[in-house]
């Protein structure tokens, strides 16, 4: 482990499905501690450079590198071992199972163990309190019966919390959001951004795939923009929507929309 | 010469015998553990039709078939329409229900042995010196129209049409006003009917014996696995792969290792490459 | 508008569940004798269920039998319910556990205790290795490859005539008493019903349930579901595998038959039957499917017929089995509500 150089670097990454060439080439370098956001329209790759970076799906070409480590094709669970963690687009918590012991899943794999889960704290508690003490920094009310209740009864807002926790109860190095905004009223994203912040500022680097570019910018400082699986272009947010390209792949026609 | 033309003849019955399987599934992602079943099921209404009723040979073959797709509708009716989508479901009932069939033919009385279907002609063909006896020639006949006829009627005719396009994409058919329900129905009455024109030429050759209900089931399921679950070029290719495998099993090795041979084509294909020789993309998502 | 006034039936849950489904709040001890009465009747009456049949051997045996099939239907369970793999194949534990138990007492001499704890560990081994290949393999495929391992086992047997062919082995030695047979049995029944309920419960049984729900999250977490799935394999087979030895010992001999069909289609009939998921509900189930074989045994494979059609007709009413309805029955109060 290297302290100065890039904590995660892509190198010309393509993934290709049969003749669709979802990702075409892209290479770009994370900082430790940096918030780094992807932007593009749908359909640009956004997903499938996360599934390739996380091990889900093995690049057809390029290396994606963590710590200078080579982590190209890594079966997913080795990925999370290491300190990678995703969030899903389309949440996937275990449905039947109460909101917080959707948290001791993951504090149960070797890494949380290893570490203790998010800041050490299950070392010393045993993992239902560790998962009750997460959920309640995401904004779950502790008394209530909110964390108790079965994760497939709970509403979008906290779902996309849970998603979280569950990326954070690993106690991960990076995190990747995919989409976290999305589907989310304007006042539970301003109440996501803080915490977001917040994260980033125990040292997390974060990684954001996002549509909702307006709350992006408060917390990336640097953003990638793709379009049809090829990097545009790369720079702080006034830059990147000031390029040309980007304003014709994706704000001239998500403008309207807003 | 031997080897060509027996195991072209072993190809071809395997063929008949797994193309109702492919078909249902193909269509209705239906999978119809009750195929081995109704197989068995047509050969012995067949042989009742003749020996009990006296009809005549062709009024009793067409009979039985008409039984059989008659059971292959009603058992989508009364069971698989129920619980359509919930694919463990359909695999446990269809199997049961083939289950209660063979064992209730087997309590009934028929117990193999003495039950017999007549050939059509006793005689013996020369195909390259190779003796070839008219049955055999039948079941290449019949595997030879079947072909010709599914092709024509899935390309010319409009519910083998709907049945196409249900298989290729059912959300997007049903959008078009194909009702999948209708052509489910229609699937699995005709796939039943396949595996009786399957019984029909094929028992001939031997007598008609619950067994074969089980091992017809097994030979479909190679089939189909090894050529790829749902597709239908597959299935062609995978029934003379096997059928030749099979045959110089039997030629050159013990006859007890020809199911050895099929059993182990499912297992090693599952596992090294589950969507099939021929299988689509899609079926690769079913793997992790 | 309907004249009639409107009623409905309202459900209750009794209160002693407090916030988690695991918490209780007990404050009494009738509600600790609610919540213990039905685990109590069904160990108590699985103990006193020799001495009550002890007058007549043959239901003794039958008995007996009921816990053979039981721990295969609680390992169908287990596996189909809990991790999300329908295997089609019980037979092949309880197979592979027969011929490792019939092939450890009779060329090396082992007692029968130790043949049969023996085998219930390396058959499991033996099984969830063999199986391991295939744990990729989701829904239809995964039931289409199990069916296929017992009937291999039986071409291969019969076809290189390995473990004594079609004959198998003879000449197994039995127990010593009628009473430790018994007690033997049900205490591994018992021991493996709630052992394996007990471990459910545990965050190691939680890694498992959620890897039925969604197992690419259980990935994302870093934890391997290969793995996961490898382990309740094995748990799986440890029950199968010790039922097949058990069997063996019982009967003093072991054939092709320990791969019969019927082992693994009984099974799933006695799970839907019994009630899926709950583990105790397979056993119910082969509590009445076994006694009704038996009943109809004169009538050869009529019996066949009626539990397939049992089986289909509970899988097409989608029912929820006995016990899944009578513990919703015991857990909740039920009355009518003027709307």
């Amino acid at each position: 482990m290297s302290g100065t150089g890039p904590i995660l670097e892509l190198r010309n990454v393509s993934m290709h499905f049969g003749g669709i060439r979802a990702v075409e080439n892209v290479s770009f370098q994370v900082e430790p501690g940096e918030v780094v956001g992807i932007i593009g329209p749908n359909g640009s790759g956004k997903t499938t450079l996360i599934n390739c970076i996380t091990g889900f799906l093995k690049p057809t070409r390029g290396k994606v590198l963590f710590h200078g480590r080579d982590i190209t094709g890594m079966p997913a669970h080795k990925v999370a071992q290491l300190g990678i963690t995703r969030t899903f687009q389309i949440m996937r918590p275990y449905h039947s199972l109460p909101a917080y012991k959707n948290l001791v899943v993951p504090l149960c794999s070797p890494r949380a163990r290893r570490t203790g889960g998010w800041r050490g704290g299950g070392r010393h508690g045993d993992r239902d309190t560790v998962a009750l003490d997460i959920l309640e920094e995401l904004g779950f009310e502790r008394d209530s019966r909110v964390p108790y209740q079965a994760a497939g009864t709970l509403p979008t807002g906290y779902l996309k919390r849970l998603e979280l926790g569950r990326c954070l109860a690993l106690n991960p190095e990076v995190l990747i959001c995919d989409e976290v905004f999305s589907g989310l009223s304007a006042s539970e994203i301003a109440s996501l951004v803080p915490l977001i912040r917040r994260i980033n500022e125990q040292g997390l680097t974060i990684l954001m795939i996002e549509h909702r570019l307006r709350e992006l910018f408060q917390v990336a400082r640097r953003v990638v923009a793709l379009s049809y699986g090829e990097k545009i272009t790369e720079g702080p947010p006034e830059e990147v929507t000031a390029h040309p390209k980007v304003r014709e792949a994706y704000l001239g026609s998500e403008e309207e929309g807003c | 010469m031997d080897i060509v033309i027996y195991g072209f003849i072993q190809s071809v019955a395997l063929l008949l015998m797994a193309f109702g399987f492919s078909l249902v599934y193909g269509v209705s992602r239906l999978p119809n553990f009750a195929h081995g079943a109704l197989y068995v099921l047509t050969g012995f209404v067949a042989w009742a039709f003749v020996n009990r009723a006296g009809w005549p040979y062709p009024l009793a073959v067409v009979g039985a078939l008409a039984v059989a797709g008659l059971a292959g509708l009603l058992l989508y009716q009364f069971v698989l329409k129920r619980i359509r989508g919930m694919e463990m479901s359909e695999v446990i009932a269809s199997y049961a229900i083939g289950l209660a069939i063979l064992e209730g033919l087997r309590w009934w009385g028929f117990r193999g042995g003495t039950h017999a279907l007549p050939t059509v002609s006793d005689g013996v063909a020369f195909l390259f010196d190779v003796p070839v006896d008219h049955q055999r020639l039948l079941v290449v006949g019949v595997g030879a129209a079947l072909l010709v006829g599914i092709w024509a009627y899935t390309r010319f005719s409009k519910a083998g049409l709907a049945l196409r396009a249900i298989a290729q994409d059912e959300r997007a058919a049903m959008m078009l006003g194909i009702d999948s329900d209708r052509t489910g129905m229609l699937a699995v009455a005709l796939g039943s009917a396949l595996a009786g024109l399957a019984a029909v030429v094929i028992f001939p050759l031997g007598s008609i014996v619950i067994e074969e209900g089980y091992k017809v089931l097994i030979y479909a399921l190679a089939v189909c696995v090894v050529g790829g679950l749902g597709s239908w070029v597959g299935t062609v290719l995978a029934s003379f792969l096997l059928g030749f495998a099979q045959y110089v099993t039997v030629a050159y090795g013990k006859p007890h290792y020809q199911m050895v041979v099929m059993l182990l084509a499912i297992v090693v294909t599952l596992v090294v490459r589950p969507s099939g020789l021929f299988g689509r993309q899609k079926s690769l998502e079913e793997r992790v | 508008m309907n004249a009639q006034p409107q009623r409905r039936k309202e459900r209750i849950d009794r209160g002693i569940k407090a916030r988690a489904e695991t918490i209780y709040a007990l404050s009494s001890l009738e509600e600790l004798a609610y919540l213990l009465g039905p685990r109590l009747l069904f160990i108590v009456g699985f103990l006193a269920l020799p001495l009550i049949l002890a007058p007549w051997p043959y239901w003794h045996r039958v008995a007996l039998s009921v816990c053979v099939l039981g721990l295969v239907s609680v390992s169908f369970d287990f596996l189909a319910n809990q991790v999300g793999l329908v295997s089609l194949g019980g037979a092949f534990f309880f197979g592979v556990g027969g011929y490792t138990a019939a092939l450890l007492n009779t060329a090396w001499g082992l007692p029968p205790v130790l043949a049969i704890g023996l085998a219930t560990v390396v058959g499991a081994g033996i099984c969830a290795v063999l199986i391991a290949p295939c744990l990729p393999l989701r829904g239809i495929y995964f039931a289409i490859v199990t069916l296929m391992y017992p009937l291999l086992m039986t071409r291969i047997i019969e076809a290189a005539d390995i473990l004594g062919g079609t004959e198998g082995f003879r000449g197994i030695t039995g127990f010593s008493s009628v009473w430790t047979e018994a007690y033997g049995l049900i205490l591994g029944l018992l021991v493996g019903v709630f052992g394996l309920r007990r471990y459910l419960a545990e965050d190691a049984g939680l890694v498992i349930r959620a890897v039925k729900e969604n197992d690419q999250s259980v990935r994302a977490s870093g934890i391997s579901v290969a793995g996961v799935r490898f382990k309740a394999l094995y748990l799986a087979g440890l029950l199968g595998c010790f039922a097949g030895a058990y069997y063996v010992h019982m009967y003093r001999s072991v054939g092709i038959s320990a791969f019969a069909l019927d082992l693994s289609i009984l099974p799933i009939a006695a799970t839907v039957i019994g009630g899926g998921g709950t583990l105790v509900g397979p056993v119910i189930g082969s509590l009445i499917l076994v006694p009704l074989s038996e009943v109809l045994r004169d009538f050869g494979s009529l019996r066949i017929v009626v539990y397939s059609l049992v089986l289909a007709g509970f899988v097409v009413f989608r029912s929820e089995g006995i016990l899944v309805f009578a513990t919703r029955k015991y857990q909740q109060f039920e009355r009518w509500v003027e709307v």
